[in-house]
């Protein structure tokens, strides 16, 4: 298949899951070597410079008033009650407690209004920064942050989403940027599928195999390199380098203490593999707690659901301050919607996008603070209305990447995020 | 022994009163001398009705939703609790109830309380998994419960033992404690009633109701089954009903195709369990008996169904709805 190199438009075409079925294929041709940017020194200096963001994703949709803007007392607070935080003024749920004591390294948006109530609209909404429509895709925020913020030189995958369950593999995320940057997923923590050699390849075989398959490829490309071949080239050795990186993904390589320290349930050892990348330079994390579609009984569950949620995200938090990470990772605290002030008959809260909460923290934005503002019983916004667009604008622009920037999509421009947004200033440092 | 009250008719129930407030209405008990039925509210207020005029009057002090309602067993003191993790007396009859003694009690909510038969102690519970023990007359605590590992939804005491107490948490452990020695002297195998949905990663049902039989041959433990939805309210009523002194289960009463939760029951003789459930299936009271293998009698209430409590005349049920009215019902034909 001859495909014109400089039409830089080849990586959507490949298959879905051709970078980690082809890790243990070895069967194609590779090309070069990626062990010069994996030198400690090259290593330093990424950890030194390099932008990450973390993305919580409070699947199914978050209780703004059970989280980051409570309502006690009103018609529509619930027995939900408000504690200070860390940083006086603000006051959070108290479902809260130990993330309100690190409320310094975080900020809230209490304003943003997507007017949706779709599931999967909102899902979309919130991690492209686009309505969705028929008529086009586009990456999320996931893929955009593995484009612009790994290093090119780097081995590691730059999108990695933590989910509780799944089958694993990667993501169908990435739209016009291609497979490289779709993500790769850890279901139930555990580290990439088909990262181990099988037993029947011994480690001398398998060398001989990739320097076989690396003979074979530079013969090949003398004469028919494309943009294909150099992504298969890629593919092969990222695979070759997240085999011999295994370790990144383990967390039985952190200490017990700090095991402990981040709990024994799923989403505790989520987070503490969360804080493993992000410290092993991978560019964005996403990790997803369920769940929070809480139309019956929503008190209660969002009781269960933040007290697993509360002690191991401050603990992550209080973890990347105290490394000096804060300075160089974003961290969001997202969903696809919130949920209606209304109480229903089975003390459920349903479906609601106008008048609701995200979290940042971190990196380049105003840590301490709250943006915007909803009513006494939070029914509608009142001050620093945003939505989707400019909480994409924000992200970027909080890791020094320009929302307002292109890729070059076969040669042709790709907004980086939707213009008719723009980046919440008034957060952002 | 209870005796069945002359005149009661449960298969001739029907609403005879709807006292209106303004807010949605939570909880509710009737007081022992059966002068005023006291509901909590969505505003974290508790009404009390009285029987006789039908005047409101508001008890306003709690800094969240009361889940807990009781009274003294002499009738002089109300004592509520809530998800501010406060216990408040108040004197039942005051013409301005005002809190006559709050106590800092638990971490987090309050779901339940309990005053024991010879109308000494209180008990309270919650999500701190703790349960407390308090004199009912001035607060002094008198002990602490630990063994609970998850929220604890309910506690009550054996209606003639006031050394027996029980106590049931999410996760449908029901424990019975030997109050004097503070320990766990049995365990009722209450599985059927907690679920664990692994799509959703939700714990979900759990004990919400326990009855004792008054001659205390039979316990009666309540919650849901079939949660095949817990955030979207698909799940059905369940109430186990064990053999007292064997443990043995006797009955697994259901309401099929009934989409809600047990909130309370009560045995309104020694073989009839009455209990309010409520969800999208509406509001219910239910009809079953340790003794018989299907519903005796089920009664649709107009509204979802929150708590329910029965006036010591043993014939007038007072229930608490969703559409803030508290409903009286009456457990008799019509009269002209």
């Amino acid at each position: 298949m001859a495909i014109n190199y400089n039409c830089k438009n080849n990586e959507h075409q490949f298959a879905r899951r051709s970078f980690l079925g082809g890790m243990l294929t070895g069967a194609t041709a590779v090309v070069g070597g990626l062990g010069a940017f994996t030198a400690p020194q090259a290593y330093a200096k990424l950890n030194r410079d390099q932008k990450r963001i973390v993305v919580f994703n409070m699947h199914g949709g978050l209780s703004q008033l059970e989280s980051w803007d409570p309502k006690p007392g009103t018609d529509t607070g619930g027995p939900t009650r408000a504690i200070a935080t860390s940083v006086p003024g603000i006051h959070i749920a108290d479902t809260l407690p130990h993330t309100a004591k690190q409320m310094h390294n975080l900020c809230l948006v209490r304003s943003v209004n997507t007017k949706n109530g779709d599931h999967g609209k909102g899902r979309y909404m919130m991690l492209t920064g686009r309505a969705q429509t028929p008529a086009a895709d586009y990456p999320e925020i996931g893929a955009v942050a593995a484009k612009t913020l790994n290093p090119p030189q780097t081995s590691l995958p730059g999108h990695i989403r933590i989910t509780p369950g799944g089958s694993g593999g990667r993501g169908n995320d990435s739209a016009y940027l291609g497979p490289k940057y779709a993500s790769i997923s850890l279901d139930g923590g555990k580290p990439p599928q088909n990262t181990t050699l099988p037993k029947t390849v011994t480690a001398a075989g398998d060398e001989q195999r990739n320097q076989f398959r690396q003979f074979a490829n530079t013969g090949f490309l003398e004469r028919r390199r494309t943009a294909m071949t150099d992504a298969f080239t890629y593919s092969y050795e990222q695979a070759e380098q997240l085999m011999r990186q295994r370790d990144i993904f383990d967390i039985t390589k952190e200490s017990e203490k700090d095991t402990a320290r981040y709990g024994s349930h799923d989403f505790g050892r989520h987070c503490l593999l969360a804080r493993r990348l992000l410290e092993n330079n991978i560019s964005f994390v996403q990790v997803s707690h369920s769940n929070y579609d809480t139309h019956n009984e929503n008190f209660n569950f969002h009781l269960e659901q933040l007290e697993e949620f509360d002690s191991p995200f401050a603990t992550f938090v209080g973890d990347l301050a105290d490394r000096g990470m804060l300075e160089s990772t974003l961290i969001v605290v997202l969903s696809e919607f919130g949920r209606t002030p209304r109480i229903n008959d089975r003390y459920g809260r349903d479906h609601w996008g106008n008048a609701w909460s995200v979290a940042l923290g971190g990196c380049g934005v105003t840590n301490g603070a709250s943006f915007g503002a909803t009513n006494e019983n939070g029914t509608k916004v009142v001050d620093g209305e945003i939505d989707h667009r400019h909480l994409f604008h924000t992200y970027l622009s909080a890791v020094g990447v320009d929302p307002t920037g292109s890729f070059d999509i076969g040669g042709r421009d790709m907004l980086r995020a939707d213009p008719e947004g723009h980046a919440i200033k008034e957060i952002l440092v | 022994m209870l005796d069945t009250p002359v005149g009661r008719d449960i298969k001739q129930a029907h609403v005879t009163h709807q006292w209106k407030h303004d807010r949605p209405l939570i909880e509710c008990r009737i007081d022992p001398l059966g002068r005023y039925v006291f509901a909590s509210a969505e505003d974290n207020s508790i009404q009390r009705w009285a029987f006789s005029d039908e005047v409101k009057t508001p008890l306003i002090a709690h800094e969240s939703w009361v889940f807990a309602i009781e009274h003294s067993l002499d009738g002089n003191w109300t004592v509520t609790a809530g998800g501010d993790g406060r216990l408040i007396w108040w004197e039942t009859a005051s013409a301005e109830p005002k809190p006559v003694r709050t106590i800092d009690a638990h971490h987090g909510w309050i779901r339940s309380l309990a005053v024991s038969p010879d109308g000494k102690t209180l008990a309270s519970a919650g999500n701190d998994k703790v349960i407390q023990l308090w004199n009912i007359q001035d607060g002094t605590p008198l002990g602490e419960l630990h063994g609970h590992e998850r929220h604890i939804y309910c506690v009550r005491f054996h209606p003639t033992d006031s050394n027996v107490l029980l106590s049931g948490d999410i996760m449908a452990s029901l424990k019975q404690w030997d109050v004097s020695k503070q320990a766990v002297t049995r365990e009722f195998d209450c599985k059927p009633l907690h679920s664990y949905n692994t799509g959703q990663k939700v714990d979900f049902g759990g004990v919400r109701a326990i009855a004792v039989s008054p001659d205390g041959k039979y316990l009666a433990a309540g919650g849901l089954h079939k949660a095949s939805n817990p955030l979207g309210s698909v799940h059905e009523p369940l109430d186990l009903m064990f053999d007292w002194e064997s443990q043995k289960l006797l009955q697994s009463c259901v309401a099929e195709k009934i989409r809600s939760v047990i909130w309370r029951q009560l045995f309104i003789d020694d073989t009839t369990v009455m209990a309010v459930s409520g969800g999208t299936g509406g509001g219910l009271l239910h009809f079953w008996s340790p003794t018989a293998t299907k519903e005796i009698h089920q009664f649709k209430l107009p509204k979802h169904a929150r708590d329910m409590d029965l006036h010591p005349d043993g014939i007038q049920v007072a229930t608490t709805h969703s559409d803030s009215i508290l409903r009286i019902t009456k457990l008799a034909p019509k009269t002209a």
